[in-house]
């Protein structure tokens, strides 16, 4: 069995360059990739061992790094993309939206567009402005696009595989500010597929669901619970589009009740789809309104405010308990 | 001066003869440039570009850089105190901004990049007030209006449409001001900047476009970006490009006054790529030990923008110890006023996010302000 502790970053790092090795169609493509292995050092050491041909560094134009993308995938490559903010995917959402996320659906299927758009993504590092967004519905919203986030070091290995096995386009969201978080990865047990939400966590009173950085926040508030008595399970959705609607009845109907958190903005945000939809399928086991916890309707605020803005232990526990409160 | 004139008149060499593969030559390494004052303090004339300053005004430069370059380096001090939370710095590039910064008229308009703080002073914008966005207090702790300076813009390349745009406004509203849009070689590569030099061009805009080609974006060379010498890229779109030294303030000044000069006179655009170099970091979080050699480095300082107008003014013997002396004494004093200001910056109040977002208000925004508010109250009742 190989499994080891890494840190989410060496993990997507380790999986990239399995699949550098493995398949001679994939390309990573960025900015600041090569050399310098990218600023959160993702992609460091590849472009010393897979060469400049494989591991390219891009001109500074995100609508050019997709677009051309999409073109090598059309030519049979497997471009790997890196965004190197979140803030800065805009430029290039008109290729992603408008391209990248029809292309399929336009040639009756026959066009396959296998690349992923590596986004960093989320708040907590002190960064400043456009550097700590969760834009993650805004793609979600889009279909054609598949839309995941890893929440620990195992999934960020596997996902990626799978991501990048995908003949569909897929926008992979990284929590950077668990990029050094460290776990255990098996990289020969076969995975879980890569749209399942996992059950981190078991518990029989209610259910919260949070995907990314928000997972360990929700370990934490479970852990928090317990200690009051209160026994909560915790999903981790890993994959926002499709969404593993399942699942997440499947623990509803066992305990009840459900918090659904995350980052971005709670205002048309993934939790509003997944409160709507839950709250039809399984309406009478609901012993309370679906809540959600996540961000405000306002620009991500400056650094120092952000533990303000972001949901904490604190805010997922108040959710539990004003659930609870029913 | 029209477009074919200047075009004509500035012809360049090319370097591409002796490339093998032209995308990876790094750019030629002695560009041909406008240049009023060498490395070795010596000056020199330009055909084009004359200037004549009283040592009076040349002491005026001296000072800008070394106040700013002081101002810079407290900065970068405060980040590794842990009082900010990123700087980056303008080190090597005092000259470019300096020069261009005070080629300007109080009514012109600037569109700054996150690295302007050369132009910020000249534009009277309170050094401390740029510190806000690095430490993490606000997005930009200045009144665009009050200095006719615009907010940093992190978003590579927006700015210069934004620039345009304003500049299109000012030739509606008939006035003789003009604009800058300041933007670094990587940011030649955004579809933005392009657009914006179509715009600029199609619609005659008074906008100078002032690039300041340090050599390097994060940790890829100016080759990543461009074949050619970034300021040929106006001829393409119809306007005229202009290479100056970027380590020579007279030179800048000379050049972006011109500029100015030609959009105001209703001639349209101009590129100046001013040649320069990052001697620090991208920023504080970069290391470029990762991607670029100490040796090139080293080949900069012997250019550094501020020791060749020193060496200038003391051979004509324009500035004298007292003058260095006390100006040392004032970068002491700005550098302490900044450090105990930036110290003393308060945390933003948490309610403060919920405000200005929209001009009319928000149902939405005044809801959850509300509960934000109820829900921060509940700790304090709770007593903790
Ligand atoms: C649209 C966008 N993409 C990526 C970045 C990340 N980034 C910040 S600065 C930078 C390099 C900029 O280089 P250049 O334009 O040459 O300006 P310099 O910082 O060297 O002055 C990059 C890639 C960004 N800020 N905006």
């Amino acid at each position: 069995m190989a499994a080891e502790k890494m840190s989410i970053a060496k993990a997507l790092n380790e999986s990239l360059r399995h699949a550098l090795d493995t398949d001679p169609k994939v390309l990573i493509m960025g900015e600041d990739v090569g050399k310098l292995g990218g600023v959160f050092r993702i992609t460091d050491g590849l472009q010393k061992d897979f060469g400049e041909g494989r591991v390219i560094d891009t001109p500074l134009a995100e609508s050019g790094i997709v677009g051309t993308a999409i073109g090598l995938a059309l030519r049979g490559y497997r471009p790997v993309v890196e965004i190197q903010f979140d803030g800065f995917v805009f430029p290039a959402y008109d290729q992603i939206v408008t391209q990248l996320a029809k292309m399929r659906a336009r040639s009756l299927g026959k066009i396959k567009l296998p690349v992923v758009v590596r986004i960093p993504y989320g708040g907590g590092i002190g960064a400043v402005e456009h550097h700590s967004e969760s834009p993650e519905s805004l793609f979600a919203h889009v279909s054609g696009l598949k839309v995941v986030s890893p929440s620990n070091a195992h999934d960020a290995y596997w996902m990626m595989q799978q991501a990048l096995q995908s003949d569909d386009p897929v926008i992979f969201f990284e929590p950077k500010r668990r990029y050094w978080d460290k776990g255990e990865v098996d990289t020969e047990t076969i995975p879980v597929p890569l749209h399942r939400a996992v059950t981190v966590r078991e518990g029989s009173d209610l259910t919260l669901v949070a995907y990314g950085p928000m997972v360990k926040v929700c370990l934490e508030a479970a852990a928090a619970a317990e200690e009051e008595g209160r026994s909560v399970e915790v999903l981790d959705l890993r994959s926002m589009s499709p969404i593993d609607f399942d699942a997440i009845q499947a623990s509803v109907e066992k305990t009840g009740r459900l918090v659904v958190v995350h980052e971005a903005p709670v205002f048309y945000g993934s939790g509003a789809e997944i409160a709507a939809r839950i709250t039809e399928r399984s309406f009478y086991h609901l012993e309370a309104p679906v809540l959600r916890v996540g961000g405000y309707h306002v620009p991500y605020p400056p650094a120092r405010l952000e533990d303000e803005y972001l949901p904490g232990l604190d805010r997922v526990l108040d959710a539990v308990d004003r659930s609870l409160a029913y | 001066m029209t477009v074919e004139s200047t075009a004509a008149r500035k012809p360049r060499r090319s370097s591409s003869s002796r490339r093998t593969s032209a995308a990876k030559a790094p750019q030629s390494s002695e560009p041909q440039l406008v240049q009023l004052l060498t490395p070795e303090g010596e000056r020199v004339e330009h055909p084009d570009y004359s200037i004549d300053l009283s040592p009076e005004e040349l002491r005026g430069l001296y000072r800008d850089m070394v106040l700013t370059r002081r101002f810079d380096s407290e900065a970068t001090a405060l980040q590794r105190q842990g009082e900010l939370g990123l700087w980056a710095s303008l080190l090597g590039q005092e000259a470019a901004q300096i020069g261009s910064g005070r080629a300007l008229r109080d009514d012109d308009y600037v569109f700054p990049t996150y690295r302007e703080h050369g132009v910020a002073w000249c534009r009277g914008v309170d050094p401390t007030n740029l510190l806000g966005l690095f430490r993490g207090v606000n997005h930009g702790g200045w009144d665009p209006a009050s200095n006719n300076f615009h907010l940093y813009t992190l978003v590579i390349g927006s700015q210069t449409l934004h620039a345009t745009g304003y500049a299109m406004g000012v030739a509606k509203d008939g006035g003789d001001s003009a604009v800058v849009a300041y933007f670094g070689d990587g940011a030649t590569s955004q579809g933005d900047v392009g657009e914006a030099f179509t715009f600029a061009a199609v619609y005659n805009a008074p906008v100078v476009f002032f690039c300041q080609n340090n050599q390097w974006a994060i940790s890829e060379p100016t080759a990543r970006q461009t074949r050619v010498p970034l300021y040929q890229r106006a001829q393409g779109y119809g306007f005229p490009g202009v290479r100056v030294d970027g380590n020579d303030v007279l030179a800048c000044l000379a050049v972006t006054k011109a500029s100015l000069e030609r959009a105001r006179s209703g001639e349209g655009p101009t590129l100046v790529e001013a040649f320069t170099y990052r001697m620090g970091a991208h920023t504080t979080s970069d290391d470029p030990t990762k991607y670029r050699a100490d040796e090139e480095r080293a080949a900069w300082e012997a250019r550094d923008p501020i020791l060749r107008l020193r060496t200038y003014l003391e051979k004509q013997k324009f500035a004298d110890e007292a003058f260095f002396t006390a100006l040392e004494a004032e970068s002491e004093a700005l550098g302490k006023g900044v450090r105990e200001a930036v110290r003393a910056m308060p945390d933003p109040e948490p309610m403060a996010m919920f405000d200005h977002v929209y001009a009319d208000g928000s149902s939405l925004v005044d809801e959850e302000r509300a509960e934000f508010i109820a829900y921060q109250a509940s700790f304090v009742e709770e007593g903790n």
